[in-house]
């Protein structure tokens, strides 16, 4: 039997070629999980394979994949709500969206840039990996956009939650659950979600020249005026000339992000450049190159590529971010760039520092945790990918995990400590 | 009083040992936050679903979060039904306790921990209410989203349990689009923190697992929210159309046009009626329907928006359009909307249903409702949230007719049904409590429900968080015996 190599990341699963199991349709997986979980054979969870590399090292007997429970359901652009099979490649349901003049509010990032993987991120894995871009800060995150799914559970099953409504109260929320849950409780057959209309224009405001520390308080006044800035990142020197080929003005770049009616925008960037005029020159760019430019931050264009240096992704309070690094440079070399006000903080490191060290910090930092998004095998080997919880909690979500997967066959590994 | 819904069959064991309950739990609590004696147990017999009621066997109100955790735990090693408790404005018996619990009242735990406005984070006691979180931010310049119409005594743990709505959900989204973080006590007394102020808490998304949650997976005794910065103007403009179809019509056409709103609410005929006699906020009488459109933004983003606003009112026929020239008109439009269950109350009682449809469906579903409502010989007045699909039909009834409140509660299950049919929920935000509790298999499969039954279970292994609540009691993993 010959062996295949499953991802194109640093992390190397093989599984026998006859094991990749690739459903067309929700009965189909139904089955093939129910059969996995009477032999107790451990199954890869994953859609297109683009994301399937984060998370600690899987051991499995099989890939299970959803790419080919494919295809639009339902989509009705005047109810802003969206029916796909888990399936469906992002791609396929932008394109509708937009010829439709919507769009996915939370801004999915597309993880193959900085995983350096490669295939056809789908829903289901947007959704399963609860990826969110910049506008997170303004509309919410995967999680919040998405109203009901079909999953199979462990056992075979296949569960229903949630629904087609925005406001839905009824029965436990097993939809947020399983969001941002990695393959580890269920396997997406379908996910019904919000959209939302794409605004009429962007514009984007830079501030340029500010030291971190003062990029986050400049951020945090923004976002305190009412003018709606639906991205504030905060691009430090040594990064700023990755983005629009070098073409963002000298200096750090910290930069705000307006969206809305033509006729509001302007009134709002005029507002904006009145209140932050004292943090340091204001440069504009407009619809285009703005846009262009939240896709490079959205997907943490700094660090393509060069995966042997380990790269984190680190949550903590928007006004920790900053003082959260300096701290840490005093103990290695780190190279960072920070969204969502300085709340979502991508950081590279120059050499293998003890993950430890920056995991202790945190806390003192207000709180918050760190992923290690890519790196070394041997520091992934050593190192949990997701940051390890409180006894207490880690107890909670493992009874949580048995009750969807008893026999522990999706998955296994990925996101305990 | 209607009997038509069952509770668990009171735990003989517990009910024995009351005494020595009651004595231990004085033990470990000040003398003012314990009540057991009958007449003081009164107040917490019942909530805003006041058809039911039952006294609970004593009420501890803790002033700390150790207090509840030991609470808990007691009450766990001895099997004891623990019924959490915020403000008691449940509308569908969420609160409501029963004969073996103990109710753990939030309204001790009232204090606002922390205003950061760097961060836009408020942290509060859970017994805080909602109102009082806006105007504790609001001279800073913010605003806590989710207004729930009780939102001035409704207390923030109770919006966590029912993850509440209210009228400008449209725009920022219910409770769980707004939680940041909580500390919470598990059934054992073992205290846990989810979340923080940061934006996303890491593992599995517990957090939004327990909004929602209806207080059977914990109690939540602090609450970390999101701020948002007060717009810098809002304006309502009143609409009204000569029939239902013709405004929700119109609704789906708004919605569609790229635009949001902050609120779209709709009323019909008999609401506008009884919304105006009480408020006499200057409604039409003399139109089918009405919607209160709100937007908001600056002056030039808010003339803009409602431009294009009455333009496609204007093409679904719209009769009558008042824009408000003053804070006070605007205050007054909302006054009526506000007011539309307690001048309700005035006339009639009534029941509110709380199901949500997709948007296409709003006409098809008001016309049924109509029709339903009339068949079991009531009257119905319709007053909800329609940008959002969430229906607020009110059964007016004599609750002194024993009659006509056992047709006013068989009319409230076919409508909800009829929301369900048409790819709704049974709730949207009020939750399901005891009140729809029986209606749960009409929209989930036995497996959707085992399912949710086992994470359940996971939080609280005896089931002796918040009895006789949103599961069916057949079925349950829990082999109690159960009455009327």
């Amino acid at each position: 039997m010959s062996a295949i190599t499953i991802n194109t990341t640093s992390e190397v699963n093989t599984v026998p070629m006859s094991a990749i199991l690739v459903p067309v349709c929700e009965e189909e997986a139904a089955g093939m999980i129910r059969a996995a979980a009477a032999a107790g054979r451990r199954l890869q969870i994953s859609g297109g394979n683009t994301r399937s590399g984060f998370g600690n090292r899987v051991e499995a007997d099989a890939v299970l994949r959803s790419a080919a429970i494919s295809g639009i359901v339902a989509y009705d652009p005047a109810e802003m709500v969206m029916t796909a099979r888990a399936g469906t490649p992002v791609a396929e349901i932008e394109e509708i969206l937009l010829e439709n003049n919507q769009m996915l509010a939370f801004e999915p990032i597309d993880h193959r840039t900085v995983m350096g993987t490669e295939g056809e991120p789908t829903i289901g894995g947007v959704f399963a990996t609860n990826a969110s871009g910049p506008r997170r800060l303004l509309s919410g995150a995967a999680r919040d956009s998405l109203l009901g799914i079909r999953f199979v559970n462990g056992q075979g099953e296949v569960i229903r939650a949630g629904g087609r409504v925005m406001k839905n109260v009824t029965g436990l929320d097993l939809v947020k659950l399983l969001a941002g849950s990695f393959g580890t409780l269920g396997f997406l057959t379908e996910v019904t979600f919000r959209v939302a209309p794409r605004p009429q224009t962007e514009q984007t405001l830079i501030v340029s020249g500010l030291l971190d520390e003062d990029a986050a308080r400049a951020m945090a006044l923004a976002m305190g005026l009412s003018v709606e800035v639906s991205g504030a990142a905060h691009l430090p020197d040594n990064v700023k000339g990755r983005f629009l080929n070098g073409r963002l003005p000298e200096g750090a770049a910290t930069v705000l992000r307006l969206e809305g009616l033509s006729a509001s925008v302007p009134v709002r960037a005029e507002k904006l450049t009145a209140a932050l005029g004292r943090f340091g020159p204001i440069s504009r760019i407009e619809a285009d190159a703005s846009a262009h430019l939240w896709h490079q931050i959205r997907d943490v264009l700094p660090y393509a590529g060069d995966s042997q240096k380990p790269l984190w992704r680190v949550s903590v309070a928007p006004g920790a971010g900053a003082a959260l690094v300096l701290a840490f440079r005093q103990h290695a070399g780190v190279d960072a760039f920070y969204d969502w006000q300085g709340g979502l903080v991508w950081m590279r490191m120059e050499a293998e520092p003890d993950a430890d060290l920056l995991r202790a910090l945190i806390p003192r930092f207000g709180g918050g945790h760190a992923t290690l998004m890519r790196a070394s095998d041997a520091l992934r080997a050593s190192t949990p990918a997701f940051e390890p919880q409180p006894a207490p909690l880690a107890a909670l979500s493992e009874r949580v995990r048995q009750t969807l997967d008893p026999a522990g066959i999706f998955n296994p590994g990925k996101m305990g400590a | 009083m209607s009997d038509a819904i069952a509770f668990l069959e009171p735990r003989a064991n517990v009910m024995a040992r009351r005494s020595i309950i009651i004595e231990d739990l004085a033990d470990m609590l000040p003398p003012e936050c314990l009540v057991h004696e009958a007449r003081e147990l009164v107040p917490f017999e019942t909530d805003a679903f006041v058809a039911y009621r039952r006294l609970p066997l004593a009420v501890v109100l803790p002033k700390t979060t150790a207090q509840v955790s030991a609470v808990l735990k007691y009450c766990n090693r001895y099997g004891i039904p623990v019924v959490p408790r915020g403000a008691g404005t449940s509308l569908c018996g969420g609160a409501i306790p029963q004969e073996d619990a103990v109710v753990i009242g939030l309204s001790r735990l009232s204090r606002i921990l922390e205003i950061d406005t760097f961060n836009r984070t408020a942290k509060v006691q859970a017994g805080v209410t909602n109102l009082a979180i806006s105007d504790a931010v609001s001279p800073e310049g913010f605003f806590y989203a989710p207004d729930p119409s009780s939102q001035l005594a409704c207390t923030i743990g109770g919006n966590i349990g029912m993850n509440s709505g209210g009228a400008h959900c449209l725009k920022y989204g219910v409770t769980t689009n707004n939680l940041l973080g909580v500390t919470m006590v598990l059934v054992d007394g073992t205290i846990v923190e989810l979340g923080g102020k940061h934006l996303d808490a890491g593992g599995y998304d517990l957090l939004g697992l327990i909004c929602g949650s209806e207080g059977q997976l914990g109690i939540v005794t602090e609450a970390t929210v999101r701020l948002i910065a007060k717009p810098e103007g809002a304006r309502p403009v009143l609409f009204g159309f000569e029939t239902s179809e013709e405004a929700g019509a119109c609704v789906t056409d708004v919605i569609g046009s790229g635009i949001i709103p902050v609120a779209i609410e709709f009323m019909d005929k008999p609401a506008i009626e009884i919304c105006e006699a009480f408020a006499k906020a200057g409604y039409p009488l003399d139109v089918g329907a009405l919607l209160i459109v709100e937007v908001e933004g600056s002056e030039a983003e808010m003339d803009a928006m409602l431009a294009l606003i009455v333009e496609i009112a204007r093409r679904h026929g719209v009769k009558t359009v008042r824009e408000c020239q003053s804070a006070t008109e605007a205050a007054l439009i909302w006054k009526g909307r506000k007011s539309a269950f307690g001048a309700t109350g005035r006339i009639a009682d009534y029941i509110c249903m709380d199901g949500t449809v997709p948007l296409s469906q709003l006409s098809h579903v008001l016309k049924r409702t109509g029709e339903i409502v009339e068949g079991f010989g009531l009257r119905v007045a319709n007053v909800f949230h329609a940008g959002d699909g969430n229906m607020h039909p009110l059964i007016l009834f004599n609750a002194n007719d024993p009659d006509e409140a056992a047709r006013a509660e068989a009319a409230g299950n076919e409508i909800l049904k009829l929301c369900v049919d048409a790819g709704g929920c049974l709730t949207g935000e009020h939750g399901v409590g005891i009140e729809k509790r029986d209606l749960m298999r009409h929209q989930f499969s036995k497996a959707d429900l085992d399912q949710q039954m086992a994470v359940r279970s996971a939080f609280d292994a005896q089931w002796l968080m918040n009895p006789s609540k949103v599961f069916p009691l057949d079925g349950r993993p829990e082999t109690r015996a159960f009455s009327a």
